[in-house]
């Protein structure tokens, strides 16, 4: 995805001269493509993301369009303030590259985990936040949002693949959706989605259609697309490789809660620190209840529950 | 208007705001008073504050706002009736300076990113191939923190010399004197280490500020910082080197011995 994303760019950069990218020292066999075409417009700033910030915030407000690209940790939480008083407060067109969703980067450890990037940045009034699904998506979202007049974070994956079961559609504020069961609606977010759809292959051998709703776009949040599709289920079952406070867990919520929608919530993601063992990202998934046949299990018991 | 003129008009100013909004951060703005005074009355070409080419101002110290908004209302870009606002409710003129008011070019409050933001708008100068300067004010315990020296370092390596940092060398911070707290020394010797150029200039000296940014234009190929060597509350003789003046408001006596101190300095 994050390949692809880089090569969305290399061609928008060609015909556009206000586009830049920074990194903060990382993007190893990701960014050449960019910095061979375009070398005068490459800046690896060194280990200094709160610098990338500020320096990004300085060139959008004199005209480009500066993407600054790190693990989203680095990315988010290390220069979060700098994220809040730079391009957030002053409006400017600064895109933030966050690579990793989730537990991606697995044996590196918590450190590099992004498990808490959109519940911090979904604070924050003006800054859209896009997660692709897989690499299609992730160039419709940054073709799509080329002009946008503010901020940005695109939350990556460093997989790359394709869902073709997605229809290969990507527009901002709207969910996608992938089929139309009757009996399951589950919401997701990013390249768990893969699992989401594995789920609901599983559910669909217990005899249960379902409707997967995906988020791509979480700030503006899609609530016209949610209230629509939460008001067809008596559950929804929300899927992130993300904290389950601050993500599109906490998002639904707050839309069930804000349009009083007759409808129970249950919200899978990581419930505790990620600091007890270690392991790849299937294997930290699947320890938290995100595989896919821990997923299907979860919502037969919570259905059966509740009969 | 001699600049000694627009110096003690600015004093003036940031006591009459200090005292009718009954706010501190009054020490911090005499402090550098004379640094604005000189950088808006005698360094920047700004024919415009909306000239996309003017030179650039950035207080990274934006807890001296009220000189800043001083020489703005000298410069008139604002009236008296909005000077007049200052820390009232509805007013576009806080304790900090914001960018939603005209003429302030970068909203800062956080101490730190100001230099950072100002190594990127100079870059974006240079690439654009616009002769225009980025200036900082940032304080000497602003060199506290870690993004100051991101930003040092980066700014030598890439060779910025359109960016020109002065450091408020006042030696005070908000709960005690620098040397007790963190100390900077030797902040000169540091900042030439990180690749700068370095001058030191007594901060209240209209003469030496301009004579150093004057004798930096030569040197293209590093950024150039001002040591200023600053008296925390100047011109208030019971304000000087006083770290109760960081965050104190004035008393009615205090405030009228204070406008006699500034007077008769000019």
């Amino acid at each position: 995805m994050r390949t692809a994303f880089i090569n969305a760019l290399v061609e928008l950069a060609k015909d556009d001269l206000r586009i830049l990218l920074l990194t903060s020292d990382l993007g190893y066999l990701v960014i050449e493509p960019f910095i061979e075409r375009f070398p005068d417009r490459f800046i690896n700033v060194g280990v200094a993301e709160e610098n990338m910030v500020g320096l990004a915030t300085g060139l959008a407000d004199a005209g480009f369009i500066p993407f600054i690209y790190s693990i989203a940790p680095f990315a988010v939480l290390r220069p979060f303030e700098f994220i809040r008083n730079g391009p957030v407060y002053h409006q400017l067109p600064v895109r933030i590259i966050g690579v990793g969703q989730g537990v991606e980067y697995g044996f590196n450890g918590p450190s590099h985990f992004g498990v808490d990037d959109v519940g911090v940045l979904r604070t924050q009034p003006g800054l859209t936040i896009i997660a692709p699904v897989d690499d299609i998506q992730a160039k419709h979202s940054i073709q799509k949002t080329h002009n946008l007049p503010g901020p940005i974070y695109f939350r990556l994956s460093k997989d790359s693949f394709e869902i073709p079961e997605l229809n290969r559609s990507f527009e901002l504020g709207q969910t996608q959706q992938i089929g139309n069961g009757k009996d399951v609606l589950i919401l997701s977010t990013g390249a768990i989605t893969r699992e989401a759809i594995r789920a609901a292959q599983l559910l669909s051998e217990h005899g249960l259609a379902t409707t997967i709703l995906v988020i791509a776009t979480i700030a503006p949040a899609p609530v016209s697309d949610l209230i629509e599709a939460l008001s067809s289920f008596k559950y929804a079952f929300t899927i992130e490789s993300h904290y389950i406070t601050g993500g599109i867990g906490s998002l639904v919520a707050e839309v069930v809660a804000d349009h009083c929608l007759n409808i129970k919530v249950v919200r899978l993601g990581f419930d505790a620190l990620l600091n007890k063992s270690f392991g790849s990202s299937a294997y930290l998934q699947a320890a938290h209840g995100l595989s896919p046949e821990k997923i299907a299990l979860h919502i037969i018991k919570t259905l059966e529950e509740n009969v | 208007m001699a600049q000694e003129v627009f110096s003690s008009h600015i004093r003036k100013i940031i006591l009459d705001q200090a005292k009718r909004a009954n706010v501190g951060h009054i020490g911090s703005a005499l402090s550098v008073a004379d640094i604005i005074a000189t950088l808006y009355f005698g360094v920047m070409k700004i024919s415009d504050p909306a000239d996309p080419d003017r030179d650039r101002f950035i207080l990274s110290k934006g807890h001296a706002a009220l000189a800043l908004y001083a020489a703005f209302f000298l410069k008139n870009w604002i009236a008296s009736e909005m000077l007049d606002t200052y820390c009232s409710d509805n007013t576009l003129l806080p304790v900090h300076p914001e960018r939603s008011l005209k003429g302030v070019d970068f909203g800062t409050g956080s101490l730190g990113m100001g230099i950072s933001y100002a190594a990127g708008a100079a870059l974006a100068a240079k690439m654009q191939n616009s002769k225009r300067r980025v200036f900082v004010l940032v304080s000497d315990a602003e060199c506290n923190e870690g993004i100051v020296w991101e930003a040092a370092m980066f700014a030598a390596h890439h060779k910025i010399s359109n960016l020109y940092v002065i450091i408020d060398l006042n030696g005070q911070q908000a709960l005690g004197y620098t040397h007790d707290v963190l100390d900077t020394a030797p902040l000169g010797k540091k900042w030439e280490a990180f690749g700068w150029q370095v001058k030191d200039v007594d901060g209240h000296s209209r003469e030496e500020i301009i004579n150093a940014i004057q004798s930096c234009e030569h040197e293209l190929t590093r950024p150039h910082v001002l040591i200023a060597h600053t008296t925390f509350g100047k011109g208030v003789s019971f304000m000087e080197n006083k770290i109760k003046w960081h965050y104190w408001p004035m008393s009615m006596d205090e405030y009228r011995l204070a406008l006699e101190n500034v007077e008769r300095l000019s």
